[in-house]
């Protein structure tokens, strides 16, 4: 079967954001910027329905600026066949890449999609059940296991109470959780190899849809920021101050 | 026109949640003048409906009740969701899994860029949330003629019980041939509601394994706590999924949270920051726990949580 994932450049997890001055938007430039760490678990579970023999192809899909071209060859370079590039300055956001997903999924009629839970830059955690609802397939969200079982997908996901088991009919859309697989680095000679590798690069307008955000940013600020407490020297001390200082314990 | 408020329930109980996401849809309300009207969708739910007429500020009390809401999968509900949405100008859930899973199909085929997890109203159309893990804040405004909005629970103080709202079923039924539940695995625990409860100790890697969570276990105990954990603990197998903490788990502001062997990481701070009064137990005095914790305590947590403990 063809599974089709999706990719998102964003901020590196391990970089402290700012806010601009001007507090118009977060600050990007000369920010080291990487693949969404959710997306990276959608590439390897992708990449390992491959290895396994269940699917034929994996194809890498990205929404964004020229430089999300980096984040597509780092799919390439981790396994995926071929990778498609929707390229937009615009500022998207979840319904706009489901919209273009959405068009990619009917031109390719993939059996699976992987999509990552939530990109760490929005925080947005919608755009799998967003192409889900587009296309008229089912969702498996927040999934740490999942077995294609003849026609259908079963999938464990993560929810508040614990672990729900749910059978989706095939065609099916699934969204990452943490647990679902621990991802590989990709190795130099798969780095060199993915420049080798087709990537195709498309419009939002050839292909006919619209993915510039419908809400507007008015604007950014910093959190209100905590402000560090003391040191306490002994179990004694910190008792006594969540009693008599916090009132916190009675 | 209304807003509409999907409830939240589990087990035959409207969960906590319902009252924080009716007391940001009062927010709106102030601005629109709107009523509010609450869904329940599930299988054998008239307790939970009854449950939810009590919420103040509740005008009606909407009740799909058939076996094909059971389980709230996502795509029934989301499809009920798209044929009730024409009476409203708002619908909104809680940033739980199950509304994180339903609300978006609703927008997706209403057209509308949903808003999620709003930690604000500023007015019927624009919004405060967190973005990165909750280092910046964005006021959002949305043009969409229908609004369709998670909330953090946490954000927004509960409404008071002691409404009478009107009950009605709503006899909308959709089909489901695409998905089905099989299972499900959920925490047994006598502890309270991660979500909502006063005190959350909290775990991680420094635990070493899951047989030292028990360590945790007095201390919880003596607090009537709940018990969390880092993404570590839970990626190591010490602990459930369901216990954690962080951007990308569970959101909590108890009065107080005491986090013990965990470093401080953005993500799982994301989870944690806005508690009243932070205690971190960690022997590096390095850790950036230390920088949010108002009570720190630097030393070999193997002793001091016995300790604190006995001193409780
Ligand atoms: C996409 C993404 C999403 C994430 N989401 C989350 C999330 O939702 N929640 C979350 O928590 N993390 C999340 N993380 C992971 C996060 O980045 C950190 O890796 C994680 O929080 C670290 O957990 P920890 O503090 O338990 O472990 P560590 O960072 O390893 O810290 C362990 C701490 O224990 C202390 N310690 C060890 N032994 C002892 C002892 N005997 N006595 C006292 N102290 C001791 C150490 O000094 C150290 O500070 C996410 C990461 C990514 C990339
Ligand atoms: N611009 C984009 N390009 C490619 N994939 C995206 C894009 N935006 C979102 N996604 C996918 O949707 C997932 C969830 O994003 P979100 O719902 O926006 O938090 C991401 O992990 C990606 O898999």
């Amino acid at each position: 079967m063809k599974v089709l994932v999706a990719v998102k450049r964003v901020i590196d997890y391990n970089v402290k954001i700012r806010v601009k001055p001007d507090n118009s938007d977060v600050d990007l430039t000369n920010v080291k910027m990487a693949m969404n760490p959710f997306c990276e678990i959608a590439v390897e579970e992708a990449v390992r329905l491959k290895e396994a023999g269940t699917a034929s192809e994996v194809v890498a899909v990205s929404i964004g600026p020229k430089a999300a071209q980096e984040q597509l060859r780092t799919a390439l370079a981790l396994g995926a066949d071929r990778a498609l590039h929707v390229q937009t300055d615009e500022r998207v956001e979840s319904l706009g890449a489901a919209r273009a997903l959405a068009k990619v999924v009917e031109e390719e009629q993939p059996e699976l999609m992987i999509l990552g839970k939530q990109a760490i830059d929005s925080d947005n955690n919608q755009t799998g059940q967003m192409l889900a609802a587009l296309t008229g397939r089912p969702q498996g969200t927040f999934a740490s296991a999942i077995k294609v079982e003849g026609d259908s997908l079963e999938v464990i996901r993560e929810v508040d109470g614990g672990l729900q088991t749910v059978s989706l009919k095939l065609p099916a859309i699934v969204t990452t959780d943490l647990r679902l697989n621990e991802p590989r680095y990709a190795k130099l000679p798969d780095i060199m190899k993915a420049k080798k590798k087709p990537l195709e690069t498309r419009t939002p307008e050839e292909m006919g849809v619209e993915v510039a955000s419908q809400l507007k940013l008015v604007s950014v600020e910093p959190p209100a920021e905590r402000q560090g407490g003391v040191t306490v020297g002994s179990v004694d001390e910190l008792v006594d101050k969540l009693k008599n200082e916090a009132k916190v314990i009675s | 026109m209304s807003i509409l408020v999907l409830a939240e329930h589990h087990d035959g109980h409207l969960a906590e949640g319902t009252a924080h996401v009716v007391a940001a849809a009062r927010q709106i309300a102030e601005h629109s003048g709107a009523d509010i009207d609450v869904l329940v969708a599930g299988e054998g739910v008239a307790a939970i409906a009854e449950a939810a007429a009590g919420l103040e500020g509740v005008a009606r009390v909407r009740v799909a009740d058939h076996a094909v809401y059971g389980h709230q999968l996502a795509e029934p509900l989301g499809d009920l969701l798209v044929a009730l949405a024409d009476d409203y100008s708002h619908v909104l859930a809680a940033g739980s899994t199950t509304g994180k899973n339903a609300l978006p199909r609703l927008a997706a085929l209403k057209g509308t860029q949903q808003i999620s997890e709003i930690i604000a109203v500023v007015s019927a159309d624009t919004f405060k949330r967190p973005v990165y893990a909750g280092n910046a804040i964005a006021t959002v405004q949305s043009a969409d003629a229908l609004k369709v909005i998670t909330v953090r629970p946490t954000a927004f103080d509960a409404v008071a019980e002691g409404g009478s709202a009107s009950v009605e079923a709503v006899d909308t039924v959709v089909d489901n041939d695409l998905s089905s539940f099989i299972d499900e695995k959920l925490a047994q625990s006598d502890r309270p509601e991660l979500g909502s409860a006063k005190v959350v100790v909290s775990g991680g890697r420094g635990m070493g394994n899951g047989e030292n969570f028990k360590l945790l276990d007095g201390v919880a105990d003596k607090l009537g706590a709940a018990i969390g954990a880092s993404r570590a603990a839970v990626d190591a197998g010490f602990v459930p999924n369901d216990m954690q903490v962080g951007q990308t788990g569970k959101i909590v502001a108890p009065d107080l949270y005491i986090a013990v062997g965990i470093s401080g990481a953005i993500q799982h701070m994301a989870g944690m920051k806005d508690s009243k009064i932070i205690v971190a137990i960690n022997k590096d005095e390095e850790a950036p726990i230390f920088q949010v914790a108002d009570y720190g305590l630097v030393g070999d947590l193997f002793e001091l949580v016995p300790e604190l403990e006995k001193k409780l």
